[in-house]
């Protein structure tokens, strides 16, 4: 054969088999959706998010202990997580050569980077061990961990977006450097902010490793941090590797609640990204 | 002051200009104590780690990562199956995920239509923000059913004079593990190799293609070599994923402590066996044994994560500089 | 006030290197002067004073330092990382004195930049208003009276009077730049730096900015950064001429521009340089 010929042929094949990868790469998102879907949607209703499990081997009930469980712990998690790394962020940005943003910068990227499992330990031998029982405040307390370096690193991104010329104007007016940074600065960028904050909320709120021996789980409603604490990944865990068929049915059900809590965040997130801020300049 | 009035020059003094700035004081502080937050969390997580697995440390010592046995009644712990698991796992995630990332990320940056880009890109990364206990509710179900009946028996026909992939089929297994851990790692992967193609300057493939090459020699000879530490920056940095990873692992992988050669074998991992057994744990050397896995554990994903961070910003600092000849 | 006057520094006597003014009071006055970045003086031993209600202008090639010298009579010279040493006198104070607060100073000094800075997240009201904040607390008709003069004073209230809610950043070039003159304007600061004002804009809109600065010299002292010498020639009663750093001449415009005493000015207004 000719060896030019050969060439394109190659080439051809190649981008055929890219197309394919494209195709196997965007099937199991799909996939995943469209089972949750398909064995999920049949089992949510008004019980399923208002009631309380019911025994193994009873069918019905729901998981309102571990929608709430989600949102308190989820909820405190933000308390304790996002103005930590918000206020780290806008550090690092406002005095970028400082060595504590240097190491602080680094630091985050070790974290973002540690396995939830590990932060999950750290939560347990931190609060756990010593008060010797688990609580959703220790699960709290490992998401915000998580958190706080995603947190960081976005607002710092974020600010530096904002063009130097602003940050003058805001100086040149007399403001202080806190005024300038508050009411011009981060405030200019804020969609930003928001969007970081938003992405870190559903990715913790999807999190199950790191609440494994945290807030452990519960079949009862709970609305104390202080008590083992339902939450919706847990649920879907426990139920998935139970051995009930009932089980798996609600396993599917919270699976498909969870994904649309953590789709919705997400694509908010992006599509007020995608907006971005109006800096004219 | 009224206007047309220079009313500075009326002034009485120097005491005009000043004043404090208690603000600013007040501002410094509370992001100081922000910042100082980070590294001290850090911190306090390695001493806790430390801690916890010291009495383990002391009792085994190195002879932790090559012992097979792991037997908490007879307190015996040797963690050389949990680390043979976590490599093949991630190795096996590795091997499916990065040729897929690879062409995907390669096809969108050089070939695709532009109205694709977007949103393939988008589809792809939304992978990302599916919970890992979702994809084990999805593995145990969907995925298994599927590998055990159709495609393990398909591969033991075909490849099965590999040892990989002879003996009995189970569900749970390590190349179930690993396909979903595929899944998971793909996102990370295409999307970081992606960004590292679209900084190459587009005066490399101008260049090949000028001298007569196909796209895909384009592609291949001139872009991906310029890419290259970058990409393989995004591959280690998938690694790192991969080797973290817990929930769907250990919903898939069968929780066995055995180093079997076939994949179609369970196995287990550093990060299930924490998942599995901690909240179990009966005796101090037990919570010991599995600190000191998740010691050993962050310790392999700071260096993996740190190596991939290094390749990865080399690329992009080139592209800096490159930038600014423009 | 008579404690004040206890700390005051006594005003010094200046040595009189600089020409004396040919007419009115002098609001500024900086004295030897120099303005580092790190340890590069990119402005060397300038000894100028500017009149009060006159406009000035500072001319020079780019990177002569007539930039840095301006942003070093607000201190702004500081926000990038810069210092000075030699002094500046506003009326009687040092502006780099002890325990001088920023914030107090550039309310008397104010600045306008070469890319007009909207606040963006703001409505046009909003920015006008902007500077009043860290001022003394305003009633409500107060600051709607300021921002109105303000906006007259700089030519903008008529087009803006019905959007003053709107962002301000839908409006043109030139209107935001008269946008960020009222918000300089608006907590009545002695003394504007504008610094290239006119830089990135048309002609329409350099030319409403010039007529601006005729009318705003009756209430404020302007001194005013430009590298275009017809601009200078059109706007102001007095030039200085920098170079490499260095003040090379000042005196009134008229006579810089048609009998300059310095060669290298006369190369550089005869357009043989720069």
């Amino acid at each position: 054969m000719n060896r030019l010929v050969w060439r394109r042929w190659k080439s051809r094949i190649m981008v055929g088999l890219m197309i394919g990868a494209v195709v196997v790469a965007v099937a199991p998102l799909l996939l995943i959706l469209g089972t949750l879907v398909a064995r999920g949607a049949g089992s949510i209703n008004l019980a399923f998010f208002t009631q309380l499990p019911v025994p193994a081997g009873e069918t019905g009930g729901g998981v309102a202990h571990a929608i709430v469980g989600t949102l308190l712990m989820v909820g405190v998690a933000g308390l304790i997580g996002l103005p930590i790394g918000i206020g780290a962020g806008m550090f690092c940005a406002e005095y970028p050569k400082n060595r504590l943003a240097t190491v602080a910068r680094f630091v985050a990227d070790v974290m973002n980077g540690t396995p939830s499992i590990v932060i999950g330990v750290f939560a347990w031998t931190l609060i756990v061990a010593k008060q010797k029982h688990f609580s959703g405040f220790a699960g709290s307390a490992a998401l915000a961990m998580i958190m706080i370096p995603m947190v960081m690193r976005t607002t710092e991104e974020m600010i530096k977006l904002v063009p130097h010329s602003l940050r003058e104007a805001a100086l040149a007016l007399g403001y202080a450097r806190w005024r300038t940074s508050l009411s011009v600065v981060v405030r200019t960028c804020l969609p930003g902010i928001v969007t970081g904050s938003l992405l870190a909320i559903a990715r913790v709120a999807g999190e199950t490793a790191p609440l494994l021996f945290t807030a452990l789980g519960s079949q009862f409603m709970s609305r104390d941090l202080n008590q083992p604490m339902a939450a919706l990944p847990l649920t879907v865990f426990t139920y998935a590797t139970g051995p009930y068929d009932d089980w798996h049915r609600i396993a599917w059900a919270t699976a498909l609640v969870l994904i649309m809590v953590v789709l919705v965040l997400s694509l908010l997130a992006r599509i007020a990204t995608r907006q971005r801020f109006d800096v004219r300049q | 002051m009224t206007a047309g009035e220079p009313a500075i020059t009326e002034e009485p003094g120097a005491a005009v200009l000043q004043g404090r700035a208690v603000g600013d004081t007040v501002f410094k502080a509370a992001l100081t104590i922000a910042v100082l937050a980070v590294p001290a969390l850090l911190g306090f997580l390695v001493w806790e780690l430390w801690v916890g697995s010291r009495l383990a440390i002391e009792r085994y010592g190195f002879d932790f990562i090559t012992g097979t046995t792991w037997d908490p009644v007879a307190e015996e712990f040797g963690a050389l199956p949990l680390i043979v698991g976590t490599l093949t796992s991630a190795a096996v995630a590795l091997v499916i995920a990065v040729p897929l990332s690879l062409g995907v990320a390669i096809y969108l940056t050089e070939f695709s239509p532009k109205w694709l880009r977007q949103p393939v890109a988008f589809v792809i990364e939304l992978l990302a923000a599916i919970p890992s206990v979702v994809y084990g509710l999805w593995g145990i179900f969907v995925l298994i059913p599927v590998l055990k009946d159709h495609v393990f028996p398909f591969l033991r026909d075909t490849l099965g004079f590999l040892p990989l992939f002879q003996g009995p089929i189970y569900g749970n297994s390590m190349l179930a593990a690993g396909i979903i851990l595929a899944i998971m790692v793909m996102p990370y992967i295409m999307s970081v190799s992606r960004e590292v193609l679209m900084a190459v300057p587009a005066s490399q493939r101008e260049a090949a293609l000028g001298l007569g090459a196909t796209r895909w020699e384009a592609a291949w000879t001139a872009v991906v070599p310029y890419a290259r530490s970058g990409i393989v920056g995004a591959v280690i940095l998938g690694l790192g994923r991969a080797l973290g990873e817990t929930m769907a692992v250990t919903m898939l992988i069968g929780n066995r402590h055995e180093i079997a050669a076939s994949l179609f074998a369970p196995g287990y991992t550093m990060a299930a066996v924490i998942a599995n057994e901690f909240t179990e744990a009966a005796s101090d050397i037990h919570y010991a044994a599995l600190s000191y896995v998740a010691l050993s554990l962050f310790v392999v994903t700071v260096i993996v994560n740190g190596l991939a961070r290094i390749l990865i910003w080399r690329v992009s600092r080139g592209q800096a500089g490159g930038g600014q000849g423009v | 006030m008579s404690a004040n006057s206890l700390m005051t520094p006594p005003t010094v006597s200046l040595p009189d290197t600089a020409p004396p003014p040919p007419f009115g009071r002098e609001l500024i006055r900086a004295t030897d002067l120099t303005a580092f970045y790190g340890t590069f003086a990119a402005v060397k031993n300038v000894t100028i004073g500017f009149e009060a209600n006159r406009v000035h202008a500072l001319i020079g090639p780019s990177g002569c330092g007539k930039s840095t010298f301006l942003r070093t009579l607000n201190r702004m010279h500081e926000v990038v990382g810069g210092h000075v040493t030699g002094r500046v006198l506003l009326g009687r104070d040092d502006i780099y004195g002890p325990r001088v607060s920023l914030t107090n100073l550039r309310r008397r000094v104010g600045m306008v930049f070469q890319k007009p800075t909207p606040f963006p997240t703001m409505s046009i009201y909003q920015n006008v208003a902007a500077g009043l904040k860290v001022g003394a607390r305003q009633s409500r008709p107060e600051i709607d009276a300021i921002v109105e003069r303000a906006l007259q004073q700089a030519g903008l209230w008529n087009e803006v009077k019905d959007r003053l809610r709107q962002s301000a950043v839908a409006l043109s070039g030139g209107q935001q730049q008269r946008l960020c003159i009222a918000r300089t304007i608006a907590p009545e600061p002695a003394v504007i730096l504008l610094d290239e004002p006119t830089a990135s804009l048309d002609p329409q809109g350099t030319q409403r900015i010039e007529e601006l600065l005729f009318n705003l010299k009756k209430d404020f002292t302007i001194i005013i950064v430009t590298h275009n010498m017809q601009q200078a020639a059109r706007v102001s009663d007095t030039t200085t001429f920098f170079y490499l750093g260095t003040m090379v001449e000042t005196g009134a415009t008229k006579q810089i521009f048609t009998a300059p005493t310095q060669e290298r000015t006369e190369a550089y207004i005869t357009g043989r340089f720069g």
